[in-house]
């Protein structure tokens, strides 16, 4: 048994107890916390799969910013779990059966780990995404060019499930809604911890800038526009955390927030339009510049600032709406 | 280049005990405070030696400087991290064990 295995089978072991010890706690604050370990331990799991921008994605969006999200969302509400009846947990048992059931049976359908034969490693698309993308892109990380390029409609449609998300919490939480009550809201904040507000402060712009770099980045290494954009989105609500929400939102008026929502969005849809005004077809950047690989560096950049620019105005908008409710203990 | 490796190993042993004694720690002292405190070893003193030896036996400068910063990172808010916890658990009034008392 080599080193890597053993690794695999503690990290998956792991994995499972924290799933197990999740479904049978009853304080919901702890479930929080011990999902956020879940998501990092399959975060290490991605890394060892050599998925390096999925498990940044995983580490990011699983510990950054839903656990903060989770944690908000159970500050308005009771952090104790209802004890379910039995009549009713045998239905749950009997669905959580059958739906693991069939994945472990679909599983043995899947070509064995690292086989060389596996239709994703036989097809000639995958030489064509590796080989060719260095001459049409010309980007070092063939995950960008996928992402970005190649497969630039699923990520637009990736982007308007975010979007979506945003408005709908938008329109149950937000100017739509109950109007805010401004009292009650000092529940979530952190101000009275003095070291907490200096390093905070410290480490704020190193945060901010940490996005940039993983917004710009992403060409050469693993990162991009959903990173950065959670990132960014944490270093707001860390800001919001410990300073107040007031003082966050002099920072960024939700606003402004809210028309940040549709920009991004909008810019993703605008590159494709200018793409079929130039004469190409939706979302073909080589249309951008007169030499096809400069026209593409520059296609994926707005559209990998225009994910960011949505992720985090949404994740943020997403905290906000929830800190800014009154609890309904 | 072996006195080098000897440092790295030893570094890297003395982190790993660290994180041992941590996890140890964790299960077996009494109170909040005190569990804060091994759980508080476990990145300082554990994370810190393991960067310390892993930066032995970097291969390029530039790996080195990422190793700093994330020392960097870890010395700031390892301790922050312990701090606000037993900050947080004196505010809610989280009794202090003394000698003689159960476990909690």
């Amino acid at each position: 048994m080599t080193v890597f295995t053993l690794i695999n089978i503690s990290l998956l072991a792991i994995l499972v107890a924290t799933a197990l010890t999740v479904s049978r706690l009853r304080a919901l604050y702890e479930a929080a916390m011990l999902s956020a370990l879940f998501s990092l331990v399959t975060a290490c799991l991605f890394v060892l799969l050599d998925a390096v921008d999925v498990a940044f994605t995983e580490a990011a969006v699983g510990v950054g910013i839903s656990t903060v999200l989770l944690l908000g969302g159970l500050a308005l509400t009771r952090s104790r779990e209802a004890v379910t009846p039995r009549r009713r947990r045998l239905p749950g048992a009997a669905v959580a059966i059958l739906a693991g059931g069939t994945l472990v049976y679909a599983s043995q359908d899947l070509p064995a780990f690292g086989s060389a034969d596996s239709p994703v490693q036989r097809h000639p698309l995958t030489d064509t995404y590796l080989h060719q993308s260095q001459e049409d892109i010309g980007i070092p990380n063939t995950v960008t060019s996928v992402l970005a390029s190649y497969r630039g409609l699923d990520t637009l449609g990736e982007l308007l499930v975010v979007f979506t998300a945003g408005v709908a919490v938008l329109a149950l939480l937000g100017p739509l809604a109950h109007p805010v009550d401004a009292r009650r809201r000092d529940d979530l904040d952190l101000v009275d911890y003095r070291v907490l507000r200096v390093i905070s402060a410290m480490l704020m712009p190193f945060i901010l800038l940490f996005a940039l770099y993983v917004l710009f980045h992403g060409d050469f290494g693993p990162g991009g526009g959903f990173q950065a954009g959670v990132i960014f989105a944490a270093g707001f609500v860390l800001y919001g955390l410990v300073f107040g929400l007031d003082k966050a939102q002099q920072v960024v008026p939700r606003v402004v927030l809210w028309a940040l929502i549709p920009f991004g969005l909008l810019l993703y849809l605008g590159v494709g339009v200018v793409n079929m005004l130039l004469g190409g077809s939706f979302l073909d950047y080589d249309t951008l510049s007169s030499d096809p690989a400069a026209g593409q560096h520059l296609g994926i950049l707005l559209v990998e600032s225009a994910i960011g620019i949505t992720v985090a105005a949404v994740m943020t908008t997403v905290f906000f709406s929830f800190a800014n409710r009154r609890a309904t203990r | 280049m072996i006195v080098l490796d000897i440092a790295s190993v030893v570094l890297l042993a003395a982190g790993a005990l660290f994180v041992v004694s941590g996890g140890v720690g964790l299960l077996r002292f009494p109170d909040f405070y005190t569990r804060v405190h091994a759980a508080g070893i476990t990145d300082s003193a554990g994370a810190g030696l393991i960067l310390l030896g892993l930066l032995l036996r970097t291969p390029s400068w530039e790996t080195g400087v990422r190793l700093l910063v994330i020392m960097l990172f870890l010395a700031l808010t390892g301790p922050t991290a312990s701090y606000v916890l037993a900050f947080a658990a004196r505010r809610d009034g989280v009794p202090i064990w003394r000698e003689g008392d159960p476990r909690r």
